[in-house]
């Protein structure tokens, strides 16, 4: 395949990807050390054209893609994913409203109304809330 | 190639989506998919833990269920598929098992699939890929992200019941509807676009298998001859279990068989095989602009996943020995 990076590139990309999971003990994880055996490994031979050598070329790209993608897409989860649903004190507490003290309320009344900050409607104070 | 489509993507108007066409092929699946998941919801709502460690944990039949780790924090209130949960260990590492199979070990404990059996993978780089991805989790762990462990469950577990020649009608099922056979007949940049970078892999695949596909503006999509269909269930006859486990879900990633075919046998990358099956898309992304939360949000999970399919049938398929030769004095 024409466009795979070489083989430094892409052992050192792995070798990055790693580390930026892993953190600062990258060396000590399985991963790093396979990856670095099985590099050095596929280099030991008198051929000229090895299979092996371009097989694990393809699967170094692709585990350094399935690397590269998860991160990434972890990352814009965490941006973007709903973080559940809020409980209804905080839904409330969102659109400005809070939520009654004591159930029922005044009769032919709810018990938002009364505190709605919507600016064109009048603010009825009333005893029981304050 | 991959330069090229992105050089020329130009203004139009709408095109057709990809995740509409292939509806039909979803929802079988996802009827098998939810009976399996319905099974262990039955489980949670008895238990509300599950847990990859202890003992048959997944059986629907049985009631009375250990707890030996805290309850989640998050949605308990909401009984659903549980996709992520607090990490409850600190080392993970390989062992040799029984017959040459690779075991993971989460400190002391052996991992578990899904189903209650012992995880074992058939090699070591399968081995070490999914520890690696058990070993990057933080604080909590995201099911959802362990694309390698959840294939090596299913293959494991087979929890739909289904034998290699069910899977491989499945498989062939998409190519009925695969999506670089789907062509639209406007907008005219649209039509040279899917021409220029479809033909190609359309060609490989006819030339080296020696089949029939073609291409079909038709909603119907093209006649596909049983002879072509013989050739290709013969090939995929020819992959054991696992392997055909990964060529089916990156099958059913991309939507297309070509395209899975073309990237298992190598003449494409996971990049170009996502750029191609999302042609349109990105097509219409050049045009109308880029969403982060949507497009780049699917285009990274597509990525993904297809790459650990890829990953997953090259290390199923493979068999690697090492012959020392004999240095001569």
């Amino acid at each position: 395949i024409q466009s795979l990076s070489s083989p430094l590139c892409l052992c050192q990309g792995i070798l990055r990807g790693i580390r930026a999971i892993k953190g600062p003990e990258y060396k000590h994880s399985l991963a790093y050390n396979y990856v670095l055996d099985q590099f050095c490994k596929k280099q030991i031979t008198g051929e000229r054209y090895c299979l092996a050598q371009e097989e694990a070329l393809y699967a170094s790209h692709s585990y350094l893609c399935l690397l590269i993608s998860t991160r990434q897409h972890m990352a814009l989860y965490d941006i973007y994913h709903g973080k559940g649903q809020h409980d209804t004190e905080e839904m409330a507490g969102i659109v400005g409203l809070r939520l009654p003290a004591q159930p029922g309320g005044r009769a032919g009344r709810s018990e938002g109304r009364e505190k709605t900050l919507i600016p064109h409607q009048r603010v009825v104070k009333s005893s029981r809330w304050t | 190639m991959y330069l090229g489509i992105l050089s020329n993507l130009r203004s139009v108007k709408h095109g057709r989506s990809r995740s509409c066409r292939d509806a039909m092929h979803c929802s079988e699946m996802c009827v098998e998919i939810q009976s399996y998941f319905s099974k262990w919801n039955l489980v949670r709502l008895h238990s509300r833990v599950g847990h990859a460690l202890s003992p048959p944990i997944a059986c629907p039949r049985s009631l009375a269920l250990k707890l030996p780790l805290p309850l989640l924090s998050v949605n308990s209130k909401y009984y659903s598929i549980i996709t992520e949960r607090k990490k409850f260990y600190e080392d993970v590492s390989i062992s040799h098992g029984e017959g040459g199979m690779f075991e993971i070990n989460l400190d002391q404990r052996k991992l578990k699939t899904p189903g209650g059996k012992l995880f074992t993978a058939p090699n070591e780089a399968l081995a070490i890929a999914v520890a690696n991805e058990w070993d990057t989790q933080k604080d909590t762990l995201k099911f959802y992200s362990m694309h390698m462990t959840t294939l090596c469950n299913t293959a494991l577990d087979n929890p739909t019941f289904r034998s290699k020649d069910q899977i491989i009608t499945a498989a062939l099922k998409y190519l009925e509807t695969d999506t670089i056979c789907y062509r639209v007949e406007e907008p005219p940049s649209l039509v040279e676009l899917q021409n220029n970078e479809w033909d190609p892999v359309l060609n490989w695949i006819e030339d080296g298998y020696n089949v029939v596909i073609g291409s079909s503006t038709n909603i119907l999509g093209p006649e596909i001859p049983q002879a072509t269909m013989n050739t290709f269930r013969q090939h995929l006859g020819s992959y054991n279990f696992w392997s055909l486990t990964g060529l089916e879900y990156v099958i059913t990633q991309l939507k297309s068989v070509v395209l899975a075919f073309a990237l298992i046998d190598k003449h494409i990358t996971v990049e170009q095989a996502v750029l191609l099956s999302r042609l349109e898309e990105e097509f219409q992304i050049g045009h109308w602009g880029n969403v982060e939360w949507a497009h780049d949000v699917d285009l990274y999970e597509l990525r993904a996943r297809t790459a650990a399919g890829a990953l997953f049938v090259h290390f199923s398929s493979e068999s690697s020995t090492v012959k020392r030769r004999l240095m001569q004095d």
